[in-house]
């Protein structure tokens, strides 16, 4: 079973993000990692693969600067390879662009199954990956806290408002993870030096056959938002339980 | 500009439309001539009063799905609306699991972007959105021509009735969309939960990985039934399995503005507060008094939550 995963490379979420005051996008400089929401998808791929006894699990990306630290990362956790694209043209894309260079690059590693995040960590639209699954016109299970592979039928536990649903879908199929559907493996020192050699296929939007998709919407203003003030700061020396209690009667909450 | 026709995407829950889908008429009504509301499930007509009530003077109803996942067939019965040459000027939907399924759908069959995580809407068009977890705030505006699709955050909006009588239902037809809408429900299951609904409740108590073990989250379900309120949890004891998804609150769970927030062991790490501080009072209970937590908090208690809460639950239990 082939499987194709998403993944999102993306600043160190430790370093707070920043917009370019010019051009109001994100700005992506410096060294991007693989995001921790993405991890959950190689993962799940490794083990489904695993499982079916076979196939490949290919990466797919969109970053500047050919960037590939995430890809390096995912690669080493036992992905067999990374289809790539990186073009000047892209920059500031949203996600109806990122989705249909994202599905134009799948596409070519003809997938059962696509696996995404259910959100990134810094841009989070949690709509790519539908917009992916429309444009390659494949079903798709969102939100899965669970999922097998039963022959040519995918099964997903899909988080709901009230609990979860168990759904059923045909292959080829998209599905998005979310965080806790497995617990993502280490790279091993072997899958690091390893990774070193595995194929990145690098490409430009015009190597995919389209071209640079519109961008339809854009930044007017960036403000910080209104801050909540810190109140009081009260060290427990045995009778902070006293300072909740008041505080509650106070708001006539008790 | 001002969005002549605005379609809301009503969900409904326990055979009623959700607080978020009346948020989002009310919102619908400050800023557009016409609202017409979209329904799916069946249960139309059973909510074409509260729905009227809140603005909209239609509902398209797409009536049972067959178990299939609402995403594509109500989004392709939208777009085959918005082809036939009936077009809203804007549509908007909660920031829900079926409400980015639809939008995602719609998004890619019309060719139009969507603007996501909107926290606020007016009439001239532009959007905010709350980014880089809440703590600034982006103004966006589409460039390219309507419909404009709007994924908005719950509990952005009030909710205000309008007083409108029950809304008129048109049954609309889901075209065949094939092999994209092969994805099917089997089998519901509904976690039990008792008390008020975390969204809902005046009173949560929301516990986080400073608790050290599963067990000890039933100090924070006993402070929260002693207060009537809700327990929430930090996505960090969601993933470790504590408890159930539904607990979570914060980015990817729910927003919450309690008029108390009451957070034990938990740092307070941005994807957690951008759902929880909205409360009217934020309780802190933390043993690091460098947790970021308490730099929202108006009331931050350095201390064990083993010694503090149950403290707390004994003065509360002795009170009753
Ligand atoms: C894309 C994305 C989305 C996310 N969405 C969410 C979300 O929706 N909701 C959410 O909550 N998180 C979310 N997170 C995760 C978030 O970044 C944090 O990892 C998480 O909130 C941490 O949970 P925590 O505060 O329980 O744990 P920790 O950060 O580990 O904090 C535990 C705290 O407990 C304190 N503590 C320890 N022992 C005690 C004791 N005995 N008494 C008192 N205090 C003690 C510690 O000092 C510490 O501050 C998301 C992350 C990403 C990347
Ligand atoms: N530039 C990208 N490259 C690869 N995958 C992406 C990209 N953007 C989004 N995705 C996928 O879509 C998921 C959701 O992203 P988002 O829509 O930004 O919340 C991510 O977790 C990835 O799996």
């Amino acid at each position: 079973m082939n499987v194709v995963v998403c993944v999102k490379q993306i600043p160190d979420p430790a370093t707070p993000g920043k917009l370019d005051p010019n051009t109001k996008t994100l700005v992506r400089e410096g060294k991007l990692i693989l995001d921790d929401s993405d991890a959950y998808g190689v993962e799940m791929a490794l083990q489904l693969a695993d499982k079916a006894g076979g196939g490949e699990v290919t990466l797919v990306s969109m970053a500047p600067n050919e960037e590939v630290g995430g890809l390096r990362t995912a690669l080493a956790m036992g992905a067999a390879k990374a289809i790539l694209v990186s073009d000047e043209s892209l920059k500031g894309a949203d996600a109806l662009t990122t989705a249909k260079v994202l599905a134009a690059a799948i596409k070519r590693a003809e997938p059962d199954l696509v696996i995404a995040a259910t959100e990134s960590t810094d841009g989070y639209t949690g709509t790519t990956p539908v917009q992916v699954a429309e444009l390659l016109g494949l079903p798709a299970v969102t939100f899965a806290k669970h999922v097998e592979i039963d022959g040519s039928t995918v099964k997903v536990d899909r988080q709901t408002e009230a609990g979860y649903d168990e759904v059923e879908c045909p292959l080829p199929a998209l599905v998005t993870v979310t965080a806790g559907v497995v617990e993502p493996r280490y790279p091993s020192f072997k899958g690091i030096m390893a990774a070193k050699g595995k194929p990145v296929d690098t490409l430009k939007v015009g190597d995919l056959g389209i071209e640079a998709p519109a961008v339809g919407q854009q930044v007017v203003d960036v403000a910080a938002a209104e801050e909540r003030q810190a109140g009081e700061i009260v060290v427990d020396e045995g009778d902070a339980h006293e300072r909740v209690v008041a505080f509650l009667e106070q708001l006539k909450v008790i | 500009m001002a969005f002549d026709k605005v379609w809301v995407l009503a969900e409904v829950a326990d055979g009623k439309p959700t607080g978020t889908t009346l948020e989002l008429l009310t919102k619908a009504r400050e800023i557009g001539g016409a609202v017409e509301a979209w329904t799916w499930g069946g249960e139309g007509s059973a909510v074409a009063a509260t729905l009227g009530a809140y603005g909209a003077t239609k509902v398209y109803d797409t009536g049972d799905l067959g178990g299939a996942l609402p995403g594509v067939p109500v989004a392709a019965a939208m777009a085959a609306q918005v082809q036939g040459g009936n077009a809203p000027t804007a549509i908007l939907a909660a920031t829900s699991y079926d409400g980015r399924d639809i939008a995602g759908r719609l998004s890619a069959k019309l060719d139009v972007g969507v603007l996501t995580n909107v926290v606020g809407l007016s009439d001239d068009g532009t959007s905010e959105h709350a980014v880089f977890g809440g703590t600034t705030v982006v103004k966006a505006a589409f460039t390219g021509n309507p419909p404009y699709l709007f994924l908005v955050r719950p509990k952005s909006f009030a909710a205000e009735e309008s007083g409108g009588g029950a809304a008129e239902v048109t049954t609309v037809e889901v075209p065949d969309a094939g092999a994209t809408n092969a994805a099917k429900i089997v089998q519901r299951h509904v976690e039990e939960r008792i008390g008020p609904k975390l969204d809902e409740a005046a009173v949560v108590v929301s516990g986080g990985r400073g608790l050290g073990e599963a067990e000890k989250f039933s100090m924070i379900e006993e402070l929260a039934k002693l207060l009537k309120g809700a327990p929430g949890a930090s996505r960090a004891i969601v993933d470790a399995g504590w408890v159930p998804y539904s607990y979570q609150v914060g980015q990817t769970g729910k927003t919450v503005k309690p008029t108390v927030y009451i957070a034990c062991g938990i740092s307070g790490a941005t994807q957690h507060m951008v759902g929880m501080k909205g409360a009217k009072n934020i309780v802190a209970i933390n043993k690091d008094q460098e947790a970021p937590i308490f730099s929202i908090a108006d009331l931050g208690i350095v201390g064990d939550v083993h010694k503090v809460l149950p403290k707390v639950i004994e003065a509360l239990q002795s009170r009753a």
